[in-house]
């Protein structure tokens, strides 16, 4: 894994550093003796590796609850095993319908619209001619990036009140006859919640995009102009080809987070009133398992969402695979 | 050259179209964010009757007085500012440190130690064994569990491990032929010249810090130990105006100021500092996204 890219292969090129050599010359060390000459490196990875153990390691240890019925009295180790009744629940669990319905629904749209956008979006940036235009664009696009959700929650709040702008030029149009409360409404929530994700997103999004067109050699595009290629002919042929396997990666990974949902927006634009419309599956494990404490059931739904996107992933894989010959592994 | 050539008709017409598209996306992105600071600049009484789109109609500070004299906000504010500072440091710090270390040829153990990270990026427990973690760490109302659980990436560690690949080897080697040890060719060395990249990170983990408010709810209950975005979930999530006016309570308020106006300001001077950081570290986090992209 670590010995693909260009990184490595200028690391194999470096000499190995003196203490690390020097104890092989006449006889050989053993492994300790070599361990301790690099004890200050030693020190600092299993710091890290410690940490690891802790924060990454104890949890994945503790999913075994989704198997048990654990509760705050007892430690994971003493509770009682109940094999997969949790599961059952799981599955005779009338509220995960709508709650899987949500997911997906937010994320399909999302997937449709907000993965094509960004493409989109570098592409016509990238015939942008003059450059400080390009650079003010991009630096302005970003900036949505770096607002929280809470903040943007502040702001669609108010944009959306009673007395909010959406519905004063909807009233002065005489489009609507009174002000509509679209945050407790459900049938408004997904838009609010799509078009908001994109807004925020679109100019961080293309960045990637934007860094694999610059590697386009301008000679493809000398070439293209000789041949009589228009901007649209130059964008289709020559800019989007290039950047295919960037496109293919990253839609494998979208599509294998189809059951993520972006839980910081979700959290701050649900209220109880959206709530048929606004629970999702990583809202349903937080408050089946933070706010009402069913630990062990809220566990068995996060490793039935883990095993699914991991089918996804799967699946994404083998298809961008067969029609691009791009994949992750 | 071909860019002397003369533009045709269907170009110009192109360009011409092209940069008005990008100039109304650029008023769809900062339009919003205008009409909040206009209204944050209005008085708070006047504000409620709406209509005000471009510029304030009665310019007032009032707001941000409030917001400055609540010592509530600033408290919080001050918990923001404090895990963002120490929690950036002790961030890149200690995933640099790894990162080096792993980024040394023949360390012992080294590829058991990556694969062991590797496999952190493809799984992880989900957040109920994590919550069950910290509470069992006593992280619950303890300002730790802002920095503690987050003090390390292996994300980031890649990111790292990438950049330091790229260093000299000569560098390192007149530090040892000097007779420096690890930690002091890490400090001396590694860590001077790989700005860039600290900045990459510093910025990501920054922006997380400053902008994270769900570590807050979940493990603090102390209104004290809240940081600020915790503070304006409580009131915009759950449109607890309360909350607002018990904020700003004590302090001289006068009676144009609402708490709608109030939390406008708050919304304001919570996000300038990231405004004001992130246009002069675009063109290192552009080169920390493709890093990043290429290897996760």
């Amino acid at each position: 894994m670590e010995n693909k890219t260009s990184g490595g292969i200028s690391r194999m090129k470096k000499q190995p550093v003196p203490a690390l050599i020097e104890t092989g010359s006449g006889y050989k060390k053993s492994l300790w003796k070599r361990f301790l000459a690099q004890k200050h490196l030693q020190t600092m990875a299993l710091l890290g590796v410690a940490w690891m153990i802790i924060f990454n390691y104890i949890p994945m240890y503790g999913m075994i609850i989704a198997f048990k019925e654990y509760n705050i009295v007892k430690s994971i180790a003493e509770a009682p095993w109940v094999g997969l009744q949790h599961f059952r629940e799981l599955y005779e669990d009338e509220d995960l319908r709508y709650v899987i319905k949500n997911t997906l629904g937010i994320s399909l749209i999302k997937l449709l619209i907000g993965f094509p956008l960004p493409i989109i979006f570098a592409l016509f940036l990238n015939e942008v001619r003059s450059i400080r235009y390009k650079k003010a664009i991009q630096t302005i696009s970003y900036l949505p990036h770096f607002l929280s959700w809470v903040v943007l929650g502040g702001i669609l709040a108010t944009w959306l009140a009673d007395v909010g702008i959406i519905n004063n030029i909807l009233l002065a149009l005489n489009l609507i006859d009174k002000p509509i409360s679209y945050l407790a409404e459900p049938s408004y929530f997904w838009t609010i919640v799509i078009s908001s994700d994109i807004w925020k997103e679109l100019g961080w999004s293309a960045i990637i995009y934007l860094a694999a067109i610059a590697g386009v050699s301008p000679e493809m595009y000398e070439a293209a102009t000789i041949d009589g290629a228009g901007r649209f002919q130059k964008m289709w042929y020559v800019t989007l080809p290039a950047i295919r396997g960037t496109i293919s990666i990253l839609f494998i990974l979208a599509v294998s987070g189809v059951l993520n949902s972006n839980f910081d927006q979700i959290l701050v634009l649900r209220n109880s009133l959206n709530d048929s419309a606004s629970n999702v599956i990583d809202y349903y494990i937080y408050y089946t398992g933070i706010v009402t404490s069913r630990f062990s059931y809220s566990m068995a739904v996060t490793l039935v969402k883990a095993v699914i996107a991991l089918i996804l992933l799967l699946i994404a894989n083998q298809v961008t695979k067969k029609i691009n010959d791009t994949s992750l592994f | 050259m071909f860019s002397l050539k003369r533009k045709t008709m269907g170009e110009a017409i192109f360009d011409i179209a092209n940069n008005l598209v990008m100039l109304c996306i650029c008023f769809v992105t900062l339009y919003p964010i205008w009409y909040v600071l206009v209204n944050a600049f209005n008085d708070g009484t006047d504000a409620m009757m709406g209509g005000i789109y471009w510029w304030p109609r009665m310019f007032s500070l009032e707001n941000f007085e409030a917001v400055f004299a609540s010592s509530g906000i600033m408290m919080a504010m001050g918990i923001t500012v404090a895990k963002t500072l120490l929690g950036v440091l002790l961030h890149v710090f200690f995933t640099a440190m790894v990162a080096y270390a792993l980024s040394r040829k023949g360390l012992i153990g080294g590829k058991l130690y990556i694969l062991l990270g590797t496999i952190t990026l493809f799984f992880n427990g989900g957040l109920i064994p994590t919550f069950l973690l910290n509470r069992d760490l006593h992280l619950l109302d303890n300002f730790l569990v802002y920095i503690i659980p987050v003090l390390f990436s292996f994300f980031d560690l890649i990111i790292f491990m990438t950049f330091f690949r790229e260093i000299p080897e000569g560098l390192e080697e007149a530090a040892w032929i000097d007779g420096a040890n690890d930690w002091s060719i890490l400090l001396r060395v590694v860590l001077p010249v790989s700005m860039p990249v600290i900045a990459t990170i510093a910025l990501f983990h920054g922006v997380y810090q400053w902008n994270d408010y769900f570590t807050g709810i979940i493990y603090i209950n102390n209104p004290d130990l809240q940081p600020i975005q915790t503070f304006l979930f409580r009131v915009v999530a759950q449109s607890s105006s309360s909350q607002m006016m018990v904020a700003i309570q004590g302090s001289t308020v006068t009676k144009s100021v609402t708490s709608q106006s109030v939390k406008l300001a708050t919304m304001v001077v919570t996000t300038l500092p990231i405004v004001f950081v992130y246009p002069f570290l675009q063109r290192y986090f552009v080169k920390g996204m493709m890093i990043g992209s290429i290897k996760g």
